[in-house]
């Protein structure tokens, strides 16, 4: 692993210490729905933490994202609480969206987070929008359009991506390759190579290790200012794994990836492991640090889950409203 | 009064509208030299230059979907689609993404979003040019919907659809675009869900919407030489609609008929027509009447063209029928 200029001991230790923050999400949200406290189905981030995290902490607060059906990793990232999120996937009141957009609409609006998307690739529109807005209204901020490899499938995006470079807009398109689109490997899926696609439109694309936290901080840093200083738009592949299945009840996968893929994954590329380790051997934090911060963590998760739990649904008047605004 | 055609009081709307709010902006093919097909938009990129009035790709999912995204982050952009028909290609970025997003963020989102364009056949431009689809937009929660019959409508509707912080789909009649019409010099809105009583009768209501309004007059005219006094109201808005007015007026000469372009099965006609009958039944001396499109995509040739489209003579004619009794269906 290798640090950016301004990596220093507090930056790294907020990545690891949000990295654990969605790790712990998601164990706690699984739970949720294995024990039937969880109404519907979720999809885990778990695997992709540094991701999400690598690329957010290069973000300003106003900066934009756009996020997937597989969100959750990208919302805490971007700075939202566990009370409104597990809240939200409880369709509770209390909830960044009341109770009415659920895990797969989290939006975010004062973090930046302009909502996940239940329609793959969805969102390419949005913030691709957003960075013209941001680009018309005079703003620095840049927009991180987050998507997975089943959205490369998805003619939106490249229809985005031609009209983000011709007009030159801060957008960095951010495609999560976990592999799998649902319950297809993506070479079953995807022609050539993804990357390609993007420099057919004169768009600078990069590749890079999704479970370094810090490779991935340290290109985002990079394609940020960039983007910032008009140089953008820019496409980055991802390499990553997803351990859950396509969603919670997705639990037989055996007919589309095996046990000893996913246990390499596990062991070997876990990228909270892995940093945590590079942690403890570059002296910035010691193994009894980062078990009290995987501690406080989990009793913080555990009380806001908890409240959420015993929190109010959104009373019955709350059906109607919202459907236009004033 | 002076008098514009459609095509002017468009153009005039868009560009007062973004004289006073420097977000608003128009995206779209061909749209800023070419001003549209139609030369709907012709001057406005000489005032406004091209980064207001935005020339796209044939990219009609991804410059909507674009549109969705300057909406939520502080534009208000109109978004011109140069064939109603097109609509089609968009519907996800308007039905599943603007529709929606206000609601699914519990209110903290908005899309202040315009998306023009239009309706309309006989033009001779068969079936992929020539299909009047606003039932099907107006069938999702979270979208408006406004049918402009005149320049005037057209003016005043546009200028409330800038305004509104909701997505807004306002379809133009394409055949009317040089229609002139009395249009105020100075400035004026329409608000959506009032319908205009355009002209007021006894015998029947005749609810018309968009080019309708003007077939309703006419056959309200051929109905005032056999001595029927029609009622014409034009509901300006289907999505949010005035049932009050519509009510009252059917309450007033106890017989409706709703003409409307799109296709008459589970198309707007019906829906007007079932609210007549849920909550004016009693008051009802003749079976509501719906005149929509006939339910076959819209042919090329003049000669069959023409019979797809409700007009003045067939609409008097139905109108007489319920006005005298003569309205029998088998069972």
């Amino acid at each position: 692993m290798k640090k950016a200029e301004n990596h220093n001991a507090e930056n790294l230790l907020r990545m690891y210490r949000q990295m654990v923050r969605i790790r712990t999400f998601e164990d706690i949200a699984n739970e949720l729905y294995l024990s039937a406290k969880m109404p519907g189905l979720t999809h885990m981030y778990s695997g992709q933490e540094a991701v999400a995290v690598g690329i957010c902490e290069a973000l300003d607060k106003t900066d934009h994202i756009t996020s997937t059906h597989r969100g959750h990793g990208h919302c805490v990232a971007k700075g939202a609480e566990f009370k409104e999120m597990f809240s939200e996937l409880l369709g509770k009141e209390e909830g960044y969206c009341r109770g009415k957009g659920g895990s797969m609409h989290i939006a975010d609006q004062d973090n930046g987070n302009l909502g996940a998307n239940a329609i793959v690739g969805g969102s390419a529109g949005i913030a691709t929008g957003a960075a013209l807005s941001a680009r018309r209204l005079g703003r620095d901020s840049v927009t991180v359009c987050f998507f997975g490899d089943g959205a490369m499938g998805q003619g939106l995006l490249y229809e985005v991506m031609n009209m983000a470079a011709l007009w030159k807009l801060p957008v960095i398109y951010a495609c999560e390759n976990n592999l799998y689109g649902e319950y297809t490997h993506m070479s079953e899926m995807a022609a050539g190579d993804l990357k390609a696609r993007a420099e057919a439109f004169g768009i600078e694309a990069f590749e890079v290790d999704g479970q370094d936290v810090l490779a991935v901080n340290r290109l985002a840093q990079q394609l940020v200012a960039r983007a910032r200083n008009h140089e953008g738009p820019f496409f980055v592949t991802l390499n990553t794994y997803r351990y859950h299945g396509h969603h919670v009840g997705d639990i037989n996968r055996t007919y589309y990836r095996s046990k000893e893929e996913e246990a390499h994954w596990k062991e070997n590329r876990d990228p909270i492991t892995n940093f945590g380790a590079w942690l403890i051997a570059e002296k910035i934090a010691g193994a009894d640090d980062l078990t009290s911060v995987r501690e406080t963590i989990r009793q913080e998760a555990d009380e806001a889950v908890e409240h959420a739990l015993g929190a109010a649904y959104p009373p019955a008047t709350d059906v109607g409203e919202h459907v236009y605004a004033d | 009064m002076r008098e514009i055609s459609l095509s002017q009081a468009v153009n005039e709307a868009i560009a007062e509208e973004m004289r006073r709010d420097e977000t608003v902006f128009l995206l779209g093919e061909d749209v800023a030299e070419a001003g549209t097909p139609f030369k709907v938009l012709s001057g406005l990129v000489e005032e406004f230059g091209p980064q207001r009035i935005l020339d796209t790709p044939i990219s009609e999912p991804g410059f909507t979907g674009i549109a969705v995204g300057a909406a939520m982050t502080g534009l208000r952009p109109i978004v011109d689609l140069m064939f109603g028909d097109f609509i089609f290609l968009v519907m996800d970025q308007l039905c599943n993404q603007a529709a929606k997003t206000h609601y699914m963020s519990g209110g903290k989102l908005t899309v202040p979003m315009v998306l023009r364009t239009n309706l309309g056949a006989t033009r001779r431009s068969a079936a992929q040019h020539s299909q009047s689809l606003h039932a099907l937009v107006a069938h999702i929660p979270g979208l408006k919907v406004a049918l402009p019959s005149s320049a005037y409508e057209a003016k005043g509707l546009l200028k409330t659809a800038v305004r509104d912080n909701n997505p807004v789909v306002i379809f133009e009649d394409k055949l009317m675009y040089q229609d002139k019409a009395p249009v105020p010099e100075e400035e004026y809105l329409i608000p959506f869900g009032q319908a205009n009583i355009v002209r007021e009768g006894r015998d029947v209501t005749l609810i018309g919407t968009s080019s309708m309004v003007q077939v309703a007059e006419e056959a309200a005219d051929i109905l005032a030489g056999q001595n029927i006094s029609a009622e014409v109201v034009d509901p300006r808005t289907i999505v949010p609609l005035d049932e009050a007015t519509i009510l009252g007026s059917v309450k007033k000469t106890s017989r409706a008929v709703v003409i409307d372009e799109g296709h008459q099965s589970y198309g707007v006609t019906a829906e007007i027509a079932s609210r007549i009958a849920e909550k004016a039944f009693y008051h009802l001396d003749a079976p509501v009447q719906r005149m929509g499109a006939m339910d076959v995509p819209i042919p090329f040739s003049p000669a069959l063209e023409d019979l797809t489209v409700p007009t003045p003579q067939s609409v008097a004619e139905r109108a007489g029928a319920a006005v005298r009794g003569e309205l029998f269906h088998d069972a």
